[in-house]
């Protein structure tokens, strides 16, 4: 709980990040989950929008962190549980599961989800991991496709996308058609919508480090996703987020899975490279 | 920092979105030299109702961005603008009143919403489809209000 009595201005927003940077930049001192290190901060190449790529995990209190930073008490590791028991579970008129295709997951799975979204040639469109996994359903098992933010899919998207924690986030926009979807998603991002006419990068672009309300903006970035949101006391999907952003200016917000919101996703995924994923992440 | 721009995705949805505006919500007013001289209305903007909708999270919702002092037993005050405090003196009300119903015209690209505004607008919600964050009357109570704040 925090009332503030105007410490920071507008402005004073970068020196703050920058007072701060100086700590968490530290690079011998990475978060790291069982060994494995996250790279939480990531050098911007050049001409890239951002000054320095940051996870949202360092905006996020201690507390928040601890509960990411183990295993036992990250809340999104009971879906991550129940999708490591459908991998192997078979369903559909093949009689398939996962595991008879793809065998182990940590070997077969390791780097996908940083690889996401994935350019498609026989659909011609990039691929989330949940449109994947529903093509893999639909097209191999017989099964029914999952719904993009039912339990069975986020178990799913968590269990695979746990494979790649630790990987640097890294998406092939040269693929195919990426780069229309990448130049689609980059209008998305800076048009601003809604009854509070604001895009995107007003918020996580131009005021990241900053209170909004009760809330200390990040950059938006996409490489926890799903996460554990304490708010929702549930796991949520990217899509599920832009939707609550959306809602939150008073847009009328594209649906889950929609191609707005694929092209987002792609951009982001782009904006946030060399981040390590951190799924199943948690935050606030 | 890349410029954020009105945007012509779903420019269809809109244009509808404008049409459905009824011209009765909005309050017909004149820029002077960006100042509002005349008032929305004819009632005299009342500074407690004012205060009462820079703290409401469905009205003004300003603490989102903004610190008052007046306002430091409120919860949860954010610091993407600059502190509240002492604007009456920085600002005539003809000033404030722009801010308020379209602070664009005074800061060119500001995050600061328009709050008497429904033109060109993108995607809103059905719900506020046409409707201004503000009522006309609002917008001269939240000006009465930060014309009491001086320093
Ligand atoms: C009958 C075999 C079969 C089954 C069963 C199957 N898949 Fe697949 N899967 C494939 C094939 C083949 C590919 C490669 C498709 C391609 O590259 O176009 C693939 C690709 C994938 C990929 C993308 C891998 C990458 O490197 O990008 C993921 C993720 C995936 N499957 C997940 C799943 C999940 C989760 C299930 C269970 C719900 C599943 N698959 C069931 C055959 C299968
Ligand atoms: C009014 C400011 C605002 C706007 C505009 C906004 N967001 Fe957010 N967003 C937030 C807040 C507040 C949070 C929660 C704290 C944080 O991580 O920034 C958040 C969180 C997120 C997250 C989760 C980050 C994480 O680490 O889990 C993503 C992703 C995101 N926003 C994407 C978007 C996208 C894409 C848009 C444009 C469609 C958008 N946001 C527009 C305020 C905004
Ligand atoms: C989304 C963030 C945001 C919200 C919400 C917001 N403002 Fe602002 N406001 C700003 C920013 C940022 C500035 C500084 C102008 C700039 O540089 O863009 C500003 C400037 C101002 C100023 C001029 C301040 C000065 O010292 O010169 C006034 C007055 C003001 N806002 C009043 C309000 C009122 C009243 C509300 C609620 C009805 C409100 N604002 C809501 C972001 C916001």
């Amino acid at each position: 709980m925090r009332n503030l009595p105007g410490i920071f201005v507008a402005g004073a927003a970068a020196t703050a990040i920058l007072a701060t940077s100086g700590v968490l930049a530290d690079q011998s001192n990475l978060p790291s989950i069982d060994g494995v290190e996250l790279k939480t901060r990531a050098e911007a190449p050049k001409d890239h929008p951002l000054p320095e790529i940051i996870s949202g995990f360092e905006f996020r209190t201690k507390e928040t962190q601890a509960l990411e930073l183990d295993d036992f008490t990250n809340p999104g590791f009971l879906l991550v549980e129940s999708g490591e028991e459908t991998w192997s579970t078979a369903e559909g008129s093949a009689g398939k599961s996962c595991e008879s295709c793809h065998g182990d997951a940590a070997e077969s799975m390791k780097g996908v989800r940083a690889a996401m979204p994935k350019w498609n040639e026989a659909a011609g469109r990039p691929f989330t991991l949940e449109n994947q996994i529903n093509e893999c359903r639909t097209e191999q098992m017989g099964a029914d496709a999952w719904k993009w933010e039912s339990d069975d899919m986020l178990a799913m998207t968590a269990y695979v996308g746990l494979q790649s924690r630790g990987m640097p986030v890294d998406v092939d926009i040269e693929a195919g058609d990426m780069m229309s979807w990448w130049e689609k998603g980059k209008d998305f991002y800076y048009t601003r919508f809604g009854q509070l006419d604001l895009a995107c990068a007003n918020c996580h672009e131009a005021n990241y480090g900053n209170y909004i309300r009760a809330d200390r903006l990040s950059q938006g970035q996409s490489n926890g996703f799903p996460t554990y949101r304490l708010k929702w006391q549930k796991m949520g999907s990217l899509h599920r987020r832009f939707k609550g952003c959306m809602d939150n200016i008073r847009a009328e917000a594209f649906k889950r899975g929609s191609d707005e919101f694929v092209a987002l996703e792609t951009y982001l995924a782009w904006r946030g490279e060399g981040l390590s994923v951190e799924t199943p992440a948690v935050r606030n | 920092m890349s410029v954020i721009r009105q945007g012509t995705i779903a420019a269809c949805v809109l244009l509808l979105g404008v049409a459905t505006a009824s011209a009765s919500d909005i309050a017909s007013f004149e820029v002077v030299d960006g100042t509002i001289p005349q008032p929305l209305t004819d009632v005299a903007g009342d500074p407690v109702a004012g205060k009462q909708a820079v703290v409401d999270r469905k009205l003004g919702n300003c603490l989102a961005c903004h610190t008052a002092a007046d306002l430091a037993n409120e919860p949860f005050h954010g610091e993407v603008g600059p502190p509240l405090d002492g604007v009456a003196d920085r600002w005539d009300e003809a000033t404030l009143r722009m801010i308020v119903v379209n602070p664009k015209m005074v800061y060119d690209g500001t995050i600061m919403p328009a709050f008497h505004r429904v033109e060109g607008l993108n995607l809103v919600m059905d719900k506020f489809a046409g409707k201004p964050i503000l009522t006309a009357q609002q917008v001269e109570d939240v000006v009465a209000y930060l014309k009491t704040l001086s320093e």
